[in-house]
């Protein structure tokens, strides 16, 4: 029997802490000092994040989320520096396994493995011997046997990246598995989010903000990471997308489905656009690109059917013409994709920095 | 068998088609049931003193996927209808006379014969060579036909043969990919899935096809509440449809696929709450004829995998008869209707004169303590494989002795 578990809690909570950590980080008045020192606001060490890995957003707490959102803070400022580089994984060994091809989150990963000091290796399918038949299991197994500190896992198969955490010993964090789940996204857009917000003075509460979600919702990760973190950091999300690309029960997730993209975008904050596979544009699930973009297509005109000063966002890479008009794309004081892009690398650099804390034996994670 | 001793049970509680259980004894000579109720011991029989125990009919289950015999014992399976997914398929005469063969003689396998050649839904096999081969019926294997004129040429020509049809039932065209239900487990997971309502196309083109030709439809597994009232309303129309189910569906709905349990990877998969209880009222109300352990033993080569990339299937021969008695426990069904589901209806289904304890039947008996408390463990099992979604599981109703033709098994 294979042991089907969530991601392993090496330091449990106390219960009796929970309600009083809670209150400590949602209380506004510290919420909104972006200087004070994330250690202040949280429960004390690996109490904070008591997680091994990092699989999934589904089930983390608020505060959880927050944590790594706030962790990632100082890594924007370090990655705005001359000097982009901290020591403190120097000495570790990180793996990229990517299973799936990837361009942008690969290089995202590796950049923040790098700007700590740590040695990072990618491990590419093509280059890999699962091609020669090796199963999941054993490439876990040979991956452990290398010792690395941590290993960051793209697979095309929902649910992989817990099988092979299951299997190895070291911090496993899920760049992507399938259809179910790809963390870093999900806080690197809730951090994008509020940075902008903070740039702008408009508060840092992601809480109340309507955020709608529009594009393949069946298929995407993207959006299943970010359901779960904006709904629990307290956002009303609208998923929109034509009957074919939403799936079933999505209601379930506390989201509002729509199949009209008009009346999604009706006083919503922040738009984000999914990026919509060729092989769904050609009449298996769309007629044509063209009818997707006459429907779902984020233009100037149907941005102004949101609020005046809402943020658009895009995860990349995009079809511009397609699901996002070049001209949203690049809208100054608007389009923040870019602004994801560099939000990206921090939030990396802070799941790493987190997750490996135990291995380098911080007081109160070891 | 006939070389043995008679074999005389005493003081046990017969399991009878209808009401509770009689307290007596059996008497077996030659195979075959000689007397029931007051028996007594001839001498030179083997003498077996049931303690209070039952003595039911051997299970016969429709439906395995594999010959697994340690297993089949454990859950008091004397005989096992063999799916014709095997590799080669059983689409050849001469593989249906071997597998006929393969368990004797303290298990019988009736081979189901493939209805097309290769399972590939195309091609009619050789049915009447492959049913005097010894095949008891012909299956369509884990897949649904999906071309209607194949499925209508099938029924007619098996109608003529007079052999029943088991068919999966599960619109391809609808599940394409699919693994799981569409709702909100499979959302959440992000696994490809499929709406439930695949199962009532299906069933509703068989039912129509089956009404059209006069063929005997028997449905191996029916999941949901649209495709059970199909095949309620079927019944009352007095066509030959039947219905069967395994255990996973009345005991799991599809919350059990959380955490990427590839044990809980079923085909077809597991349903909604909703959908788990219509199968209990269709257990209760009688639409569904069988309980079959769907008995397909998986490594952890097929298993151990990516729940999308994983195998479908589960050991279930060693549970079969104790989820079924948790049933009678709950409720749902009382202890004779218990033993039609399991023994007596595949039996029928197949004619083989099996199934029910009755003077003349074949001597396949299990002693059964139906309250004897036991733990589900999947490293434990006596089967190939110890793929069961029932790991951990506390159940109640052990086989304490079996007997196949009148001679005890093991």
């Amino acid at each position: 029997m294979p042991a089907p578990v969530r991601p392993t809690a090496d330091t449990h909570l106390p219960t009796a802490y929970l309600p009083q950590a809670f209150a400590v980080v949602m209380a506004p008045t510290l919420m909104t000092s972006p200087d004070a020192r994330t250690s202040d606001r949280y429960p004390a060490g690996s109490a904070a994040f008591p997680y091994r890995d990092l699989i999934g957003l589904g089930g983390l707490a608020p505060w959880e989320l927050l944590f790594l959102i706030d962790e990632a803070e100082q890594w924007v400022t370090l990655g705005r520096s001359a000097h982009k580089r901290d020591e403190r994984l120097s000495g570790l060994t990180i793996i990229n396994a990517f299973f799936e091809n990837s361009t942008r989150t690969l290089l995202s990963f590796e950049l923040a493995g790098k700007r700590l000091g740590a040695d990072v290796v990618n491990m590419h399918v093509a280059q890999s011997s699962v091609k020669k038949g090796e199963t999941l299991i054993d490439t876990a197994m040979t991956l452990n046997a290398m010792h690395a500190d941590a290993i960051v896992i793209r697979h095309q198969s929902s649910g992989a990246v817990q099988l092979i955490a299951d299997k190895v010993d070291c911090p496993v964090l899920n760049a992507g598995d399938g259809q179910h789940e790809h963390p870093t996204q999900g806080l690197l857009d809730a951090l994008t989010i509020r940075s902008v917000l903070r740039t702008k003075g408009m508060g840092d509460e992601i809480a109340g903000l309507i955020v709608v979600i529009c594009g393949d919702i069946l298929h995407s990760r993207v959006a299943r990471s970010n359901i779960h973190c904006l709904t629990t950091l307290g956002a009303q999300v609208r998923v929109c997308a034509p009957p074919a690309l939403m799936p079933a029960g999505i209601e379930q997730m506390k989201v509002t489905p729509f199949h009209n993209f008009d009346a999604a975008l009706d006083g919503a904050d922040v738009v984000m656009m999914l990026r919509l596979q060729q092989e769904r544009m050609s009449g298996q699930f769309i007629p044509s690109p063209r009818e997707y973009r006459h429907l779902y297509g984020l233009t100037l005109e149907r941005l102004a059917k949101a609020k005046p000063d809402a943020l658009v966002m895009h995860p990349g890479p995009m079809n511009r013409g397609v699901e996002i008009d070049s001209n949203v794309a690049d809208l100054p004081g608007r389009s923040v994709i870019n602004r994801q892009v560099e939000m990206g690398v921090a939030i990396r650099m802070a799941c790493l920095d987190v997750l490996t804390r135990k291995a380098r034996g911080l007081e109160g994670w070891a | 068998m006939s070389a043995a001793a008679p074999l005389t049970i005493t003081g046990g509680r017969l399991v009878l088609p209808f009401g509770e259980p009689q307290l007596g004894g059996i008497r077996c000579a030659g195979g075959l049931i000689t007397a029931l109720g007051a028996v007594t011991a001839q001498p030179g029989d083997t003498v077996v003193d049931a303690k209070g125990k039952l003595i039911a009919p051997g299970l016969v289950d429709l439906g395995v996927f594999a010959i697994d015999k340690a297993a089949f014992h454990f859950g008091g399976i004397t005989r096992a209808a063999l799916m014709p997914d095997q590799n080669p398929p059983l689409d050849h005469p001469a593989r249906v006379r071997f597998a006929a063969l393969s368990g004797k003689p303290d298990l019988w396998v009736h081979p189901l014969a493939a209805a097309t050649r290769g399972l590939e839904g195309s091609e009619l096999a050789e049915l009447a060579l492959m049913r005097d081969a010894g095949a008891k019926a012909v299956a369509t294997g884990r897949r649904w036909i999906g071309d209607s004129g194949t499925m209508h040429r099938l029924l007619s020509y098996c109608a003529m043969l007079e052999l029943t049809v088991i068919t999966h039932a599960e619109d391809a065209g609808l599940t394409g990919a699919a693994v799981a239900t569409a709702g909100e487990m499979a959302t959440r997971y992000g696994l490809p899935a499929a709406p439930a309502e695949a199962e009532a196309l299906a069933v509703a083109r068989d039912i129509a096809l089956a009404e059209l030709t006069g063929a005997r439809l028997h449905f191996r597994q029916v999941t949901t509440r649209a495709a059970l009232n199909l095949v309620r309303t079927a019944k009352a129309r007095g066509l030959a449809v039947t219905a069967g189910v395994t255990p996973a569906h009345f005991m799991l709905s599809d919350t059990a696929i959380g955490d990427f349990r590839t044990f809980t990877k079923l085909s077809p998969p597991l349903r909604s709450e909703a959908d788990r209880q219509a199968v209990r009222e269709a257990l209760a109300d009688g639409t569904i004829d069988v309980v079959a352990s769907g008995h397909d033993p998986r490594g952890p080569e097929d298993k151990r995998l990516p729940f999308a990339d994983a195998e479908p299937g589960m050991a279930g021969a060693e549970t079969l008869l104790a989820l079924t008695l948790g049933l009678v426990r709950d409720g749902v069904i009382d202890l004779a209707r218990a033993f039609a589901l399991l023994a007596a209806n595949p039996a029928a289904l197949l004619g083989v004169p099996a199934g029910v304890l009755g003077v003349g039947r074949e001597a396949d008996i299990a002693l059964i303590d139906p309250a004897r408390p036991w733990i589900v463990n999947s490293d434990k099992m006596s089967a190939s494989a110890g793929n069961t979604p029932f790991d951990k599981q506390g159940v109640e109703g052990r086989v304490m002795a079996l007997f196949k033709g009148g001679s005890a098994v093991g």
